[in-house]
């Protein structure tokens, strides 16, 4: 797993790479929140295109990370989720709470809007 | 019953070890050319009875997990062992969205996971004495 992040206006681009389960995301957990006091952003915004696999843990770390945003009036969104994924997605209700998109462009215009 | 392949591994409840477990699942069970979604579903669920070993099972302490996988007629069946702590109550620990563990952003989806991903599931569980969860899946 590789996580690395850039900030755009007052957004949290969080880019990860590889597998997500519970071996690292107290990791992802971490560095994301950590970002987020060093900086004025208020949503994050996570590329999964290239995220392979996804269990349960990654739904706990998103829950968290909504949380935080929501508290502070931001959103989480996530863009290229792949198949597999999107039915973790499904099961776990994650949709009605956080945003997925397509794409970065689809991502940012929903964000700024 | 007689098996076409049959295969098991122990290893360390540390966490580096789910991704093992998932990793050599998929291995096993790809001489049957299972779709994409076949095999996630069995890593996702693997990795999960393997989390929930290495979180709840043995908590604060480590033991061995034991993971043991046959197929027959193109049904892939899984054990996954541990010497731990045991449930007090299953049905409640299957419960979706329940966890004993609130404050570690735990998701409390991991049972629902693997009730959703295989066909079958079954948890025999004693207190103080470990869990052991049996599922199966038809690749079809």
């Amino acid at each position: 797993m590789n996580i690395n992040c850039k900030q755009l206006k007052n957004i949290l681009c969080v880019d990860i790479s590889g597998e997500i389960d519970h071996h690292y995301t107290e990791e992802i957990r971490e560095y994301i929140d950590s970002k987020l006091r060093q900086t004025n952003c208020i949503h994050i915004l996570f590329n999964f295109s290239d995220v392979s696999f996804m269990d349960s843990s990654g739904i706990g770390m998103l829950i968290g990370r909504y949380k935080n945003a929501s508290m502070n009036g931001g959103k989480v969104v996530v863009f290229s989720v792949n198949e597999a994924l999107k039915r973790i997605f499904e099961i776990s209700g994650l949709y009605k709470i956080i945003t997925v998109k397509d794409n970065i462009n689809e991502s940012l215009k929903y964000l700024e809007s | 019953m007689n098996y076409d392949n049959e295969m098991q591994i122990k290893f360390k409840s540390v966490s580096e070890n789910e991704a093992l477990a998932r990793t050599c699942a998929a291995a096993f069970i790809l001489p049957l050319n299972p779709t994409v979604s076949d095999l996630n579903d069995v890593k996702t669920a693997v990795c999960e009875a393997v989390t929930n070993a290495v979180i709840h099972g043995y908590e604060n302490m480590t033991g061995f997990i034991e993971m043991r996988i046959k197929t027959a007629d193109r049904t892939v069946y899984i054990e996954i062992e541990d010497k731990g702590a045991g449930i007090d109550d299953i049905k409640k620990a299957m419960t979706a969205l329940y966890t004993s563990k609130p404050e570690e952003e735990r998701s409390g989806m991991g049972f629902t996971v693997m009730e959703t991903f295989m066909d079958s599931i079954e948890v025999i569980s004693e207190k103080g004495k470990g869990t052991t969860v049996k599922m199966s899946k038809k690749i079809s």
